[in-house]
């Protein structure tokens, strides 16, 4: 059983839709017990750090999230939250990853969301997705940014930075694009995490 | 490196597609989520759904269309159409949508667009505009351009951006219909005085017009119905003739 974590986010939806169409039995939910005993667990979402951080700290899921033993994989604003802090409402985030999550600053005319399809690169420490996946297109939209650390698996280019897109750190995963709404590339990545 | 983005618009009427379709092999031309799995394979990169009869009555009707779509496309999707207020746009976005489009609604009464960011994040919104080049002036207009405003283009795009836009999505009326190319330069203009992203609608005719509108009109992505819906450039095709031309896009 896939535990995808409901809270305060906004476009969870897409996440189960995707899961529905791999073919995997998945729950919604913000039940510690159900996450806890889940085989593996989904942090999905897109929204702002701030609101997020208060209300994952009034429910008891920062601590939750962060004694998890089985894979984790934090998406988009899942990823930036499982950070350490976050200029976006200068709030600390649950801190499994060390990274810091800063705004873009714009360059040469680049548009602030990043919004769109771009490339992934993988580096030597990747040991969770197919090569294949090296410079395929992912889709993204965020203003803020992960910067590239040691928990790095994969970069991507934007507003003249090689920022962190994705990430794994022990039972910890993470990207910054949106696999369910990435196409088959996309689906590749769940299903490597999911391992079917 | 970001690439430029294609995106098809589907016309929604009465949860059907209502443009003629000439798709080989398609059983069901006018549904349009198989229209849109389709559109997903050739490698579109984004989908619009335009539901042009959308009134608050029908909102039920188009969140399920919405869900249906959102749970057979597995890239972002945009609805629009009728969008009035906050109520409208939570349940599209409940049922998957990615992002929502406001067009009228946000140029009668601005604060719209600043209700659904600071409820639903600026990347949720996207501000579509009809703009008509008048008198020497680019003036917006009403319901799918039937009615004039007082409000300018530029500066109306400018307050969008500061009311928390993700996306503008600009449709020159003077050139939708026409085949004849992108209004590349209002475009250009546009993009240097923004810092959201800009989608181009109105004007695609041939593979060469979505070049002219991703280096001449600096656009981020280009909209087209008919000449996709009618078979007569093909998204595969027009991706692999601009990265030819040195475009960025993804190729499938």
């Amino acid at each position: 059983m896939v535990a995808v974590i409901n809270y305060n986010a906004g476009n969870i939806r897409s996440v189960l839709y995707a899961l529905e169409r791999i073919g995997v039995e998945h729950v919604l939910t913000d039940d510690h017990d159900v996450i806890r005993k889940a085989d593996k667990v989904i942090f999905p979402g897109v929204g702002a750090a701030a609101s997020t951080m208060k209300h994952l700290n009034e429910t008891g899921l920062t601590e939750l999230i962060r004694s998890l033993k089985q894979p984790v994989f934090g998406i988009c604003v899942g990823m930036q939250l499982l950070c350490s802090h976050s200029e976006e409402g200068d709030v600390d985030c649950i801190g499994v990853f060390p990274e810091k999550v800063k705004r873009f600053r714009p360059e040469n005319g680049d548009k602030v969301p990043h919004m769109g399809w771009n490339t992934v690169r993988l580096n030597e420490r990747n040991d969770w997705v197919s090569p294949e996946i090296d410079g395929e297109y992912c889709y993204y939209v965020h203003s803020y940014y992960v910067e590239a650390g040691s928990d790095t698996v994969a970069t991507t280019e934007y507003c003249g930075k090689e920022y962190a897109s994705m990430m794994r750190r022990g039972n910890f995963y993470a990207a910054q694009f949106h696999p369910e709404k990435s196409a088959g590339v996309g689906e590749r990545i769940l299903r490597d995490f999911l391992g079917v | 490196m970001l690439a430029k983005r294609i995106i098809p618009c589907l016309d929604i009427k009465d949860g059907r597609t209502v443009k003629g379709v000439n798709f080989v092999n398609l059983r069901d031309a006018g549904d349009p989520v198989e229209l849109g799995a389709k559109y997903s394979l050739a490698g579109a990169d984004e989908l619009v759904f335009l539901d042009i009869t959308a009134t608050h009555e029908r909102r039920d009707t188009l969140a399920d269309l919405a869900r249906d779509i959102a749970r057979h496309l597995n890239i972002p999707f945009t609805i629009g159409g009728g969008v009035k207020a906050l109520a409208d746009v939570d349940v599209l976005l409940n049922a998957g949508a990615d992002k929502v489009a406001v067009n009228s609604a946000a140029v009668r009464r601005p604060g719209l667009i600043d209700e659904l960011a600071y409820a639903f994040g600026n990347q949720f919104v996207v501000a579509a505009v009809d703009a008509k080049f008048t008198d020497g002036e680019w003036v917006v207009y009403l319901a799918g351009g039937r009615i004039a405003t007082e409000r300018r283009l530029f500066e109306y795009v400018k307050e969008a951006q500061e009311r928390g836009a993700g996306e503008i999505l600009f449709t020159s009326m003077d050139h939708d219909g026409t085949k004849a190319g992108f209004a590349n330069e209002a475009l250009a203009k546009m993009s240097d005085l923004l810092s959201i992203p800009i989608i181009a609608s109105g004007g695609a005719g041939n593979k060469e017009h979505f070049k002219e509108v991703f280096t001449k009109g600096k656009a981020d992505a280009g909209l087209a119905a008919s000449i996709f819906h009618f078979g007569e450039v093909g998204i595969g095709e027009l991706k692999s003739y601009l990265a030819g031309e040195g475009v960025p896009v993804r190729l499938v």
